[in-house]
């Protein structure tokens, strides 16, 4: 193992401590706002904004996204696709009106 | 027969066999949580009220199990960069924290799921019960699942170390890619099951 790629993943392994210290902040802040008891539509805007936040976290730098090959990234572009069709899918029912009929 | 890809990088993708299996796995991963998903939307916003998750869950135990396994993603990720800095003993500490903190998350869902039990609570109770049963069971599976694939790494698995060190990275990171998405999965099912 060169000196370079010990540096390299010494470095790494810094982003990997910081990820993990902004994840455990963020969780305490998801349990905090739940406090608020706020109206329904502003509780889940913002714990999926954080939730979020923290997703991407974990798939940027743990499972290293952002330094990722481009067949990867159109992979999930494709499964992003399908995945919001999904949940739109609910949405879009009950816009319709045929929820109640 | 030699398996071709596993350690050496296609010239046309640039990447290993091994790394695009995950991902197409992981892949069809997200579309059955998204299912489940959905059918959570469908079911709450067709409901007349539905309850807050925090007066029917247990919220601590559950921040608990939330930090246990952000922990394991840690430790998960260090035990890959173990084998990338060649420390076979510093992986094996990393690889068994993983397995340990997996094992410390089920048996708080166990202890969640009993006292549910005992309160006469269960998945035919109503809407919200049967999809936080469905949601965290599945999930449930998938980290057991993750522990077993470990536990084959940490154990038997890891002679592959002495053979094909490069080899084995690449298990422990596939292996690893599986860990994270089960706890980003948990990330969206903790606020969405037990806050909202």
């Amino acid at each position: 193992m060169t000196s370079d790629h010990a540096a390299d993943i010494d470095k790494h392994v810094r982003v990997y401590l910081t990820v993990f210290a902004a994840l455990l902040v963020l969780t305490v802040v998801t349990v905090a706002i739940s406090r608020f008891h706020l109206p329904v539509h502003q509780a889940v805007t913002i714990a999926l904004i954080v939730a979020t936040i923290k997703g991407s976290l974990v798939a940027c730098y743990f499972m290293h996204l952002i330094s990722e090959k481009k067949l990867i990234y159109a992979v999930l572009a494709l499964t992003a696709v399908f995945f919001i069709a999904l949940l739109a899918l609910p949405v879009v029912t009950v816009h319709d009106g045929f929820w109640v009929h | 027969m030699e398996i071709p890809y596993t350690v050496e990088l296609r010239r046309d993708t640039g990447l290993n066999n091994g790394k695009i299996g995950i991902w197409l796995f992981l892949a069809s991963e997200v579309m059955l949580f998204g299912a489940l998903f959905a059918s959570y939307i469908l079911i709450r916003t067709g409901m007349p009220s539905w309850p807050r998750g925090d007066t029917i869950l247990n919220v601590p135990l559950a921040t608990f199990n939330t930090l246990v396994l952000i922990s394991s993603s840690v430790t998960m990720v260090m035990a890959w960069a173990s084998l990338m800095r060649r420390r076979l003993g510093t992986f094996r500490i990393y690889m068994g924290a993983t397995i340990l903190l997996g094992f410390v998350f089920l048996v708080v869902k166990y202890f969640e799921y009993s006292h549910k039990f005992e309160t006469g609570l269960f998945p035919s109770t109503n809407n919200f019960l049967a999809l936080y049963f469905t949601l965290t069971g599945l999930h449930m599976l998938h980290v057991f699942g993750g522990m077993c694939v470990n536990a084959y790494l940490l154990g038997p698995g890891s002679k592959l170390w002495k053979t094909n060190p490069e080899w084995f990275t690449n298990r422990v990171e596939n292996s690893g890619l599986f860990w994270h998405f089960v706890d980003l999965v948990w990330i969206f099912l903790f606020p969405t099951l037990y806050l909202l």
